[in-house]
C-alpha cells in the first residue's frame, strides 16, 4: 500500500532549484532538508527515504547529515521554536533568571514540546547579539534584553 | 580618527542601500582593482598588512599567493566569506553584515578577481535572519548594476555569487569545516595540506575569509596600501579594528579603532568601566576561546603580537569582561559545555576529553569537587593541547580554562574546600 507522500510538489521542486551553482546534487543536502521542515516543521524518516533519490543519496547518508546540525529537527516540533541563548555573554548577564521563567511559563524544560503543540523550547549558542544580552529567538524574531517580566507580552505574540 | 569601514552605516539601523553606498564612493575600490592586473591588485592587499580578522591573524595577501594562477591553474577558483560568527562573546560580523552588505560583496569581487575566482560563496549562519536578507537584496543590486555576473563592468571577468545560511554548529567556524558544509556534508574539519587555496571547496583553489577581512579589501583598493597602513597603532599589521565588549560594563557596543589600542582604552573609554557596584576581575579578550587577562594588562595593545606576549589571543577582539559578582567556575563551566556540544566528534580527546572537563566543573559548582580535580583539569588542558586533536576546537576549549587555573585558583580551591559555590548560594 503506497503512503502518502510527506514531502509536496511545491517542496520538492523547490529543492530542484537549488541545484543551480552546484557541481552535483548531493551538495544541496543541508538545503534540501532546510526546504523540508519549512513545509514540514521537522525532517521524518518517510521524509528522509522521499528525499534519497531527489539528491541521489542514501536516506542513511542524509540522515548523518541532519543529525549533525543543530537546527534540523529529526524530532517533531511545536508551531513556534524558542531557542534561548545559553552562552556566556547572556551567562554573565543573567540567562539563568530567564531560563528559570520561561521554564515556568512554558511548563516544559529544553528539549520539549507544549501539549498544546505551540511552542517547542530549545538551548541555542551565542546568538551575536552580546551588547544586549540575554537573547532568544522565536522562529526568526530576535528579542534582546530580555527581563523575567517581558516575556510574557512576547510569548503571547506566537499562536 | 578614521573608521573606513563603519564611518557610514547609520544610526537608525538600517542597511546601506547601493546607491547610498557608490554616494559615500562604494565600489570606487572594484574600479580601481578592474583596471590593475590581478597580481598587482594581490600586491597591493600583501602591502597592506592586512592580517586575517577570524581570529588566527594570518597575512591576507600571503593566504591568497598559495592559489595556482595562469592558465594551467584548476577551475573553477572559489572565493568564500565566513560569517559563521559563532564564538561566544563575538557580534562584529553582524555589524558590518547588516549595515552595510554591499562593502562586504564590493571586497568578495575585488578578492575574486585577483585570485581568478568565478564563484563565490557567503557563508552565513543561520540566526543572522536579518543580516540574511539584507544581503539577498544587496546581491540583487550588484547583479542588477553589473557589479556581479558576465563581464563585470566592462573588464571581461566574471564572477557570481550565492548566499548558504548555515543550520547551526560551531565547528562550521573552522575553514575546512565549512567547505564540508558547504558541501552538503557533516562540517568535520579536513586534514591540512593539501591547504584550500590549493584544494578547497569541491577540491578546488578556494580562498575562505572572514566577513571583516573582506570589509578592509575595498578600502585598501580605494586608498592604497600606504594609507591602510597609517590608521594602525601596531607594528605588526595595517588598519583598524572592530573591538567590542560584552558583560557589565556601562557601554557594552562595537567600535572600530586602530589596531593595536590598548585593552585599557576599549574598556575604559569605550566600554566606560563597570557597571556601578561591579568591579573587573578578568577578561576574555577575544571570545570564548582566548585566555583570561586580568586588570594587570590593561596596558597591553590589542593586537595580535601584544595580546600573545600576554599570554593570550586578540582572537575575534571582542572582550567578554567577567565581573566579581560572576563565578569563574560557573563560567568555565557555561564555555566547557558549550564547546562539549559544539565538538564534532571527530578526534577522541575533544569528543571525550571536553565532557569529561564539563562534568568536572559541574561537580566543582554543585559542592562536590576533590582536591584531585584540580589534576584532571590540568591533565585535560594538556590532552587537549595543539598537536593532540584535529583541529583548534579543543586547544581553543582550554585556552579560559588553564588561565582560570592560573588565575582564579583560589576560587577552584574554595570551591573544593568549603563544598559549595560562594556565587550562587
Amino acid at each position: 500500500m503506497a503512503t502518502e507522500q510527506v514531502i509536496s510538489n511545491e517542496a520538492r521542486q523547490e529543492i530542484e532549484q537549488l541545484f543551480h551553482h552546484l557541481p552535483h546534487k548531493q551538495a544541496a543536502c543541508i538545503d534540501a532538508l532546510k526546504v523540508v521542515q519549512k513545509y514540514n516543521r521537522w525532517v521524518s524518516d518517510q521524509a528522509l527515504q522521499e528525499l534519497a533519490p531527489i539528491l541521489e543519496m542514501s536516506p542513511h547518508e542524509i540522515d548523518s547529515v541532519a543529525t549533525f546540525y543543530n537546527i534540523i529537527f529529526r524530532r517533531p516540533v511545536g508551531r513556534h521554536v524558542v531557542y534561548l541563548c545559553n552562552s556566556v555573554s547572556c551567562y554573565i548577564m543573567g540567562y539563568e533568571g530567564i531560563y528559570k521563567a520561561l521554564k515556568e511559563k512554558l511548563q516544559i524544560d529544553f528539549g520539549q514540546t507544549t501539549k498544546d503543540d505551540r511552542y517547542t523550547f530549545l538551548p541555542i549558542p551565542c546568538l551575536g547579539t552580546c551588547d544586549h544580552a540575554p537573547a532568544m529567538i522565536i522562529d526568526k524574531d530576535l528579542y534582546r534584553d530580555l527581563k523575567p517580566e517581558t516575556l510574557d507580552a512576547i510569548l503571547a505574540k506566537y499562536e | 580618527m578614521e573608521r573606513p569601514l563603519t564611518e557610514h552605516i547609520k544610526q537608525d539601523g538600517t542597511a546601506l542601500s547601493l546607491k547610498e553606498y557608490e554616494a559615500v564612493g562604494g565600489y570606487q575600490g572594484l574600479r580601481n582593482a578592474l583596471k590593475m592586473s590581478p597580481a598587482d591588485v594581490m600586491n597591493a592587499v600583501k602591502d597592506s598588512k592586512l592580517r586575517g580578522r577570524g581570529g588566527a591573524g594570518f597575512p591576507t595577501g600571503v593566504k591568497w599567493s598559495f592559489v595556482p594562477m595562469g592558465d594551467n591553474a584548476p577551475t573553477p577558483k572559489y572565493i568564500v566569506a565566513n560569517g559563521d560568527e559563532m564564538e561566544p562573546g563575538t557580534f562584529k560580523d553582524r555589524l558590518l553584515i547588516e549595515g552595510n552588505p554591499h562593502q562586504l560583496i564590493e571586497g568578495m569581487i575585488i578578492s575574486a578577481y585577483a585570485i581568478g575566482a568565478g564563484m563565490s560563496f557567503i557563508f552565513l549562519r543561520w540566526a543572522y535572519h536579518e543580516a540574511a536578507d539584507r544581503i539577498t537584496r544587496a546581491l540583487q543590486e550588484a547583479y542588477q548594476a553589473g557589479y556581479l555576473g558576465n563581464n563585470i563592468m566592462g573588464s571581461g571577468f566574471n564572477l557570481d555569487m550565492d548566499l548558504h545560511t548555515s543550520v547551526g554548529r560551531y565547528i562550521c567556524g573552522e575553514e575546512t569545516a565549512l567547505l564540508n558544509a558547504l558541501e552538503g556534508k557533516r562540517a568535520n574539519p579536513r586534514n591540512k595540506p593539501p591547504f584550500p587555496q590549493v584544494s578547497g571547496l569541491f577540491g578546488k583553489p578556494t580562498i575562505v575569509n572572514n566577513v571583516e577581512t573582506f570589509c578592509n579589501i575595498p578600502h585598501i583598493l580605494a586608498k592604497g596600501a600606504e594609507w591602510y597602513i597609517s590608521l594602525s597603532r601596531s607594528e605588526g599589521g595595517g588598519g583598524t579594528k572592530l573591538y567590542g565588549a560584552s558583560g557589565k560594563v556601562k557601554r557594552p557596543a562595537i567600535w572600530e579603532l586602530p589596531l593595536g589600542t590598548t585593552l585599557g582604552e576599549i574598556f575604559e573609554e569605550h566600554a566606560g568601566g563597570m557597571l556601578e557596584g561591579y568591579q573587573l576581575r578578568g577578561l576574555l579578550p577575544g571570545g570564548a576561546s582566548t585566555d583570561f587577562l586580568t586588570p594587570d594588562h590593561m596596558d597591553i595593545k590589542m593586537d595580535f603580537e601584544s595580546v600573545a606576549k600576554a599570554g593570550s589571543r586578540m582572537g575575534t577582539g571582542t572582550i567578554i569582561v567577567m565581573d566579581d559578582k560572576t563565578c569563574p567556575i560557573g563560567m568555565c563551566l557555561n564555555l566547557e559545555n558549550f564547546f562539549a556540544q559544539e565538538s564534532c566528534g571527530w578526534c577522541t580527546p575533544c569528543r571525550e576529553g571536553l565532557p569529561w572537563t564539563a562534568k568536572i566543573l559541574l561537580a566543582l559548582e554543585e559542592g562536590k569537587g576533590k582536591p584531585e580535580d584540580i589534576d584532571h583539569l590540568t591533565f585535560q588542558t594538556h590532552y587537549n593541547a595543539p598537536g593532540n586533536t584535529f583541529c583548534a576546537l579543543a586547544p581553543g576549549a582550554m585556552e579560559p580554562l588553564q588561565s582560570a587555573l592560573k588565575y582564579f585558583r583560589e576560587d577552584f580551591d574554595e570551591h573544593i574546600n568549603t563544598h559549595r559555590c560562594k556565587y550562587h548560594n
